[in-house]
């Protein structure tokens, strides 16, 4: 099963990485899709089963979604394509390529530094997960339902058009309206 | 069925992918690829809660990825609809158009 | 009855804050009442303290009132206390009557002004100030009346402030006589850090038994309160600003700028005699001072168009003859000259004022003449106080004031022929201006036509001060003449004299009488046949000295030479140091902050990708500081 781990890890890491350099958004999100079902998987392997499920019922199926109902709705075309390639050429990667190339030594030398016993033992299941989150954490877990609900409002707020501002179609130059 | 591995290649693993989300987002100027971005970094970080928990044997970590999991799925409400605002606004998803307020 | 000293300058004040918080609410006729009755009140305290003295005088011929501790001081307390001596009274009644007199002529001559009751305030707040200035026995009270006076006259010299010319004269007076009191000012701390004490009589006391006769200490405080002296006097140098100083209204120019505060330096001198005594060289300044400045300032007032320019330098070449008495120690004669010039000047200046409101505002004596049937009162008291300043012998007080100052001179150990001989220069010059002036102004042909006579209140005041000043000299007269010295007398309680009468010179006093007289007249009717018997003498006399002529026209020159060597040396270093050290810190200062605005502006470039670097370019950052902790 460590096997099955390790292949996982890479599938996340590779799909994740086209994720990052894809210039279609649509093909991006099924990379990333693809990356999150890994990821639950890779949870199910060190024995979490339950978070495991939630992953792909909520990340990979229900965000996901509605990353690619936005994608649908904004209708996004060739030209858009073209742009990203444009934005995504060489000179723009060596600032931000240095700088998490930085955080990712800082932080693997961490790791690497300090002496860690393996994991995966036993498994966790959704009981356990279940006595926890209604036992000790009840509070965070009626503040997470204020968020759900400050977020279901903020969005449905955002989410509606104002007819009286006219649709731009000078491609948008300038911030101001 | 459990994989035993190193704690540490857990977290690497973890490190590894919050980077590549700040690398999508600090290179990429899609407004869409840069939220996508933030949920890779979130779900990184998710992951190194599970590694960690699965270490001690306790639900802990699990709790902390169902918060998580939460705060993504909010901000992902939020943040899909100020694209929508700032896509009908601008007829584009450059983010570097909203700089208005540059001083 | 002699505690009641603390009304004199009281009174003043209190008609000062009641014009000035009443403001417009008072009318003008209770505004001249208020003014009058304060000052006239003052005068009446002031009469009877003088016939107090001269019938019963109290101890050591002083009173002192102390009100109140003023500066509590671990070493030396300074109270808020007022003197009464013979010296104070002999200014104080001039200041209070004339005071009082000129009150009463500017509520006729000031009936037009819009700022009468503004007037009036400064006016009472003036008369405050000197009284307090000359009834002050410590250091420190006198500088707050002889600031307090500085400042009246600066306030009425700028009275009407909307002509910038005002204004500008004005800051000239305030600026030159700053210079002296800055003198003073240092001479007080000189006397304060040797002696120990501001109490006037304790220094006078003290001076002689801590400085030896001709000792430098001496000579430098005797040196610093002249410098003071000189500028509130209008002596060479400080002597520019007073002829300016006329740009005020003409009763101003009566009570400050002749009568009253530019004679504060003459009192300064007498108050401090004991110092000068001390100091043989300074009182030889003092009487080189007065006897250059009263040759030079005669000389220019021959030759000015203006009415009251003409006045103005008289005033100062008088002051000029009471600083050469100063000098030679006649303090008394000194005092009696600026007795019967407060009177006789002020009578001038306020007869000027009325044929100047007559003819309507003309100051220009080439464009007046044949006033003398048009205005026979102003006339006849012009000429009565022309003939004072000419000093006309034997029926003019000028006569006795300055020939017992002249007198004085020439016996005193301290004077001698050569200052004499320049005195009498100096009358001649005077008898000659003088006589012009009445020429001028009252003979020949009508020039500019009369538009106003002046009213009752005018002509009382100009007749009082006319009889006065035709009798005013009796109360002293020269020895061969009768033996009357009621006044060096009066003096004499507060300040010892110096110039002992030797006897058996009764000869050589009645050949320098008969010589003075001489002078004069000749000077006079010189002046008459010159300026009365026509233009063409005149003309001609103009035409062949007139580089002379303007060089004098012009005061000697002496504000072009201060311009030259004194303001723009200045103006330029000050321009050319615009930009000095301190400024630069200072804008480093301003230019830091800017610059460091300008950087951190470069950061709200509004991309969000940037922020999200910076954002984690400081987690690398906190990072590695707590990795190498």
């Amino acid at each position: 099963m460590t096997v099955a781990f390790y292949i996982t890890a890479a599938i996340a890491l590779l799909t994740t990485m086209r994720v990052v350099t894809h210039t279609n958004a649509v093909h991006a999100l099924l990379y990333f899709v693809i990356s999150l079902l890994s990821v639950a998987l890779m949870f199910y392997l060190i024995g979490a089963p339950f978070v495991a499920a939630l992953e792909v019922i909520i990340y990979a199926g229900a965000i996901m979604v509605l990353f690619l109902f936005v994608i649908m709705m904004l209708n996004v075309g060739e030209e858009h394509a073209r742009q990203e390639r444009d934005w995504l050429s060489r000179r723009f990667w060596a600032g931000p390529g240095v700088l998490c190339a930085a955080l990712l030594a800082i932080t693997a030398w961490v790791i690497i530094e300090t002496a860690h016993p393996s994991v995966g033992h036993e498994v966790v299941g959704a009981r356990d997960v279940g006595a926890s989150l209604f036992g000790p954490y009840l509070i965070a877990v009626q503040l997470a339902a204020l968020l759900l609900l400050g977020g279901l409002v903020g969005a449905s707020h955002l989410r509606r058009h104002d007819r009286r501002t006219p649709l731009r179609t000078d491609g948008g130059k300038g911030g101001e309206s | 069925m459990i994989a035993e591995i190193p704690m540490e290649h857990g977290l690497l693993i973890a490190a590894v992918l919050f980077c590549l989300g700040l690398l999508g987002l600090l290179v990429r100027r899609n407004l869409i690829i840069m939220l996508i971005s933030v949920e890779i970094m979130l779900n990184a970080a998710g992951l190194a809660f599970i590694v960690a928990g699965a270490h001690w044997g306790q639900p802990d970590g699990q709790v902390m990825f169902i918060f998580i999991l939460t705060m993504a799925a909010a901000e992902v409400a939020v943040g899909l609809a100020v694209i929508l605002q700032f896509y009908w606004k601008h007829h584009s998803l450059d983010a570097d158009l909203a700089s208005t307020m540059k001083g | 009855m002699y505690d009641l000293v603390w009304l004199l300058p009281a009174l003043p004040f209190a008609g000062f804050l009641v014009l000035t918080l009443g403001g417009p609410r008072i009318s003008r006729g209770a505004c001249a009442w208020i003014a009058c009755s304060t000052v006239g009140i003052s005068t009446a305290i002031m009469l009877a303290f003088a016939v107090g003295f001269l019938i019963h005088p109290p101890a050591e011929h002083a009173h002192t009132l102390t009100l109140w501790r003023w500066i509590p001081l671990e070493a030396v307390g300074i109270p808020f206390s007022l003197r009464l001596d013979t010296l104070s009274q002999a200014m104080a009644s001039v200041i209070t009557g004339v005071g009082f007199l000129i009150h009463l002529y500017s509520t006729e001559y000031m009936k037009m002004d819009p700022d009468y009751n503004r007037f009036f305030a400064y006016l009472n707040l003036f008369v405050g100030f000197m009284l307090l200035l000359v009834l002050a026995d410590n250091f420190v009270l006198l500088l707050v009346g002889w600031e307090g006076v500085g400042l009246c006259s600066y306030l009425l010299i700028g009275f009407w402030y909307r002509d910038p010319a005002n204004g500008r004269a004005a800051r000239k007076a305030f600026v030159v006589t700053r210079i002296g009191d800055a003198a003073l000012l240092i001479g007080i701390f000189l006397i304060f850090a040797e002696l120990g004490t501001l109490h006037i009589p304790e220094v006078l006391a003290l001076a002689p038994e801590r400085w030896e006769l001709g000792s430098g200490v001496a000579l430098a405080a005797a040196l610093l309160i002249l410098g003071g002296a000189v500028g509130k006097s209008a002596q060479l140098p400080l002597q520019t600003w007073l002829p300016d100083a006329m740009a005020g209204p003409t009763p101003v120019s009566a009570l400050i700028h002749a009568a009253t505060m530019v004679t504060a330096g003459v009192y300064l001198i007498a108050r401090t005699h004991g110092l000068f005594e001390l100091a043989p060289p300074a009182m030889q300044t003092v009487a080189v001072i007065g006897s250059v400045t009263l040759f030079t300032a005669a000389c220019a007032a021959l030759v000015q168009r203006d009415i009251k320019r003409v006045l103005a330098y008289s005033t100062i070449s008088q002051i000029g003859y009471m600083f050469l008495a100063l000098g030679v120690g006649a303090w008394a004669g000194a005092l009696f000259h600026f007795m019967t010039h407060a009177w006789f000047k002020a009578l001038l200046f306020l007869a000027a004022g009325a044929v100047i409101n007559a003819l309507h505002h003309e100051q220009d004596l080439f464009r007046m003449g044949g006033l003398r049937k048009k205005l026979p009162l102003v006339f006849w008291t012009f000429l009565i106080g022309a003939a004072c300043l000419a000093a006309l012998p034997l029926v003019t007080s000028g006569f006795y004031s300055k020939e017992k100052l002249l007198w004085d001179v020439w016996i005193s150990p301290y004077g001698g022929p050569w200052f004499w001989a320049v005195a009498m220069a100096g009358a001649f010059v005077t008898a000659l201006y003088s006589a012009r002036l009445v020429a001028l102004v009252f003979f020949g042909p009508a020039r500019t036509q009369v538009s106003a006579r002046p009213g009752g209140r005018v002509g009382f005041v100009l007749v009082i001060l006319a009889i006065w000043s035709l009798i005013g000299g009796g109360i002293e007269l020269p020895h061969t003449f009768a033996h009357v010295t009621v006044f060096s007398d009066f003096v004499a309680m507060t300040i010892p004299t110096l110039v002992e009468l030797p006897p058996g010179l009764d000869a050589q006093l009645w050949t320098l009488l008969a010589v003075a007289s001489v002078i004069v007249v000749a000077g006079a009717t010189l002046g008459a046949w010159l300026y009365g018997a026509g233009a063409p003498a005149r003309e001609a006399l103009a035409a062949r000295t007139g580089a002379v002529h303007r060089f004098l026209m012009n005061g000697w020159e002496f504000d072009r030479l201060y311009d030259t060597i004194l303001v723009r040396p200045y103006v330029r270093l000050a321009e050319w140091n615009r930009a000095d050290g301190v400024d630069k810190a200072v804008f480093l200062i301003t230019g830091l902050t800017r610059a460091a605005h300008v950087a951190i502006q470069r950061t709200q470039h509004g991309q969000l990708r940037r922020y999200a670097a910076g954002v984690a370019t400081g987690a690398v950052i906190i990072l590695l500081i707590m990795l190498f902790q």
